[in-house]
């Protein structure tokens, strides 16, 4: 399917003090069923406000937004959310945490044996079977977010949506994390739409990054194919000359044509 | 090493406190004949508590009966505020018109002292235990919905946007959600609730008479027995510094 998510013309504004600010404007985006799509831009630019309105935490001021040529009238479980800051309940275990989302939506066509192995199922995918029972505060920031990422895809989503998923993580386990990442989308076939600052991590895990311009009135600027072909490996693609190419290619939109306002 | 510190945190320090109390108690009781010093009350005590449950009918019972009476009616004012004031909290915590409506009459009558509503209570109920059992109702209430409010008001915005990208029910939001994460606002509302409570029960109970540590603090002074004043003094004390141990830990077991 060509336009599994379509954006069009979409316009995001808020009334604020001073008057209307407008956030996003022109906003015009297809994604295929299957595509991995990062966003990537400057802080401010709109980015996370562009995936609450996928998620459909956000309606857009003008424009109409899409998913299986259904219109976003909302949240709802088609779309799988990912927070940055990880956001589970802290007084619920890792097991509880991602059983909440499933009971959600399979609890009217399964029974209970059924709910729990899809929880366990989840948790297996990202390999967290040995803290399952534990609570998350007793868990490091990495499985945290590990956690989301089970509890997002347990629902079994048309789309993953993420928000900066690995911004709060420390080098080493957001690499670890990307490569996992890598594994479970190739392995689910999930689409996926994330937001990012991070170069190399669009470069990465894209099919397309999309490019935004500074606010306010940010736009879509530019959108690159990433043809690099899968299954990816990091170390492999660190000499390759595409995939230097296709770096510098995102450097240059972000530092030189659309330098941050404040930076410029 | 760790029993020197044992010994100069919890236990050196405190005790240094209490013998230079007891050693200025000791000087006031020498210079004034009405007040009675430590040793003496220390006999009184040990006297009274050697008996501590007798009942020689409704004006002359044990100091045990006393103060189990008196923990009765904070108990029940108490339990019956937690029943509608904590309810009250979420819906003033979660609806805002309502919220705007109630918080200037609340913000009115919270700083009224609970003794005032006294009159009302015994005119209502035409009997002084329940008035006084009102007055800790009455007394409990505010800390209850504004804390409880308070806590709702707070609902971190990430745990109410995981509510709706799950889709959750209105029941699983409850539960799951609001519950858990304004109970500890809850018991701090509690812990409040239950200080006030316990210091207004004396002052309610001297004022309506019958068994209890309030009404016994009173006829004690009519029988000129400052001694058992004084005891009652510290064992009002010492059961409120439990009540409130023991809300401190409960509330420790709900903090995340």
């Amino acid at each position: 399917m060509k336009n599994y998510v379509q954006v069009e013309t979409v316009q995001m504004s808020f009334g604020t003090r001073k008057g209307v600010f407008v956030a996003l404007k022109d906003i015009n985006l297809s994604i295929a069923r299957g595509e991995f799509i990062t966003l990537i831009g400057h802080s401010g630019c709109g980015k996370s406000t562009l995936l609450n309105l996928v998620a459909g935490l956000l309606m857009p001021s003008d424009g109409i937004l899409l998913c299986a040529d259904r219109e976003i009238g909302g949240p709802g479980p088609d779309r799988g959310v990912v927070f940055q800051n990880h956001s589970l309940l802290p007084w619920l275990t890792c097991f509880e945490n991602v059983h909440l989302a499933v009971e959600r939506v399979f609890s009217a066509t399964e029974d209970k044996a059924q709910l729990n192995l899809r929880t366990h199922e989840a948790l297996e995918l990202v390999h967290l079977t040995h803290a399952e029972q534990k609570l998350p505060n007793e868990i490091s920031g990495g499985m945290k977010q590990r956690v989301g990422i089970a509890r997002a895809l347990a629902m079994q989503p048309r789309v993953l949506l993420m928000d900066e998923p690995f911004g709060a993580l420390d080098a080493l386990t957001r690499a670890q994390l990307q490569d996992e990442l890598l594994k479970i989308v190739a392995q689910t076939n999930s689409t996926v739409i994330m937001v990012t600052h991070d170069v190399d991590e669009a470069v990465l895990l894209s099919d397309r990054i999309v490019m935004m311009t500074n606010g306010p009135a940010a736009t879509i600027g530019e959108i690159l194919g990433v043809g690099l072909p899968r299954p990816r490996n990091r170390l492999e693609l660190a000499g390759d000359p595409e995939y230097m190419r296709l770096r510098s290619e995102v450097l240059r939109f972000l530092y030189e044509r659309h330098a941050h306002p404040e930076a410029a | 090493m760790k029993y020197r510190r044992f010994f100069g945190e919890h236990l050196f320090h405190p005790l240094i406190g209490a013998v230079l109390f007891l050693v200025v108690w000791m000087i006031l009781a020498q210079s004034s004949e009405a007040l009675p010093g430590p040793l003496k009350t220390w006999d009184s005590a040990v006297a009274l508590f050697s008996d501590p449950f007798y009942n020689h009918g409704p004006n002359d019972q044990g100091i045990g009966w006393n103060i189990l009476n008196s923990l009765g009616r904070v108990g029940v004012g108490f339990g019956l505020a937690a029943l509608i004031g904590i309810p009250l909290g979420f819906i003033v915590g979660r609806v805002e018109f309502i919220d705007k409506m109630t918080s200037p009459i609340i913000s009115m009558l919270r700083p009224v002292s609970p003794l005032a509503w006294l009159p009302i209570g015994l005119l209502v109920f035409k009997a002084a235990n329940p008035a006084a059992i009102w007055v800790i109702f009455i007394s409990s209430i505010w800390p209850m919905i504004i804390n409880t409010a308070m806590g709702v008001r707070q609902l971190p915005q990430d745990y109410l946007n995981v509510a709706r990208v799950l889709n959750l029910s209105e029941w699983k939001i409850f539960t799951k959600i609001l519950f858990p994460a304004t109970l500890p606002y809850m018991l701090t509302g509690i812990r409040l609730a239950i200080g006030t409570a316990w210091l207004v029960i004396v002052a309610a109970e001297m004022l309506t008479g019958g068994v209890g540590i309030g009404f016994w603090v009173w006829d004690e002074w009519n029988n000129l027995n400052v001694e058992h004043i004084i005891i009652a003094i510290f064992v009002v004390g010492i059961v409120g510094l439990l009540l409130e141990m023991l809300l401190v830990k409960l509330a420790k077991r709900f903090s995340y």
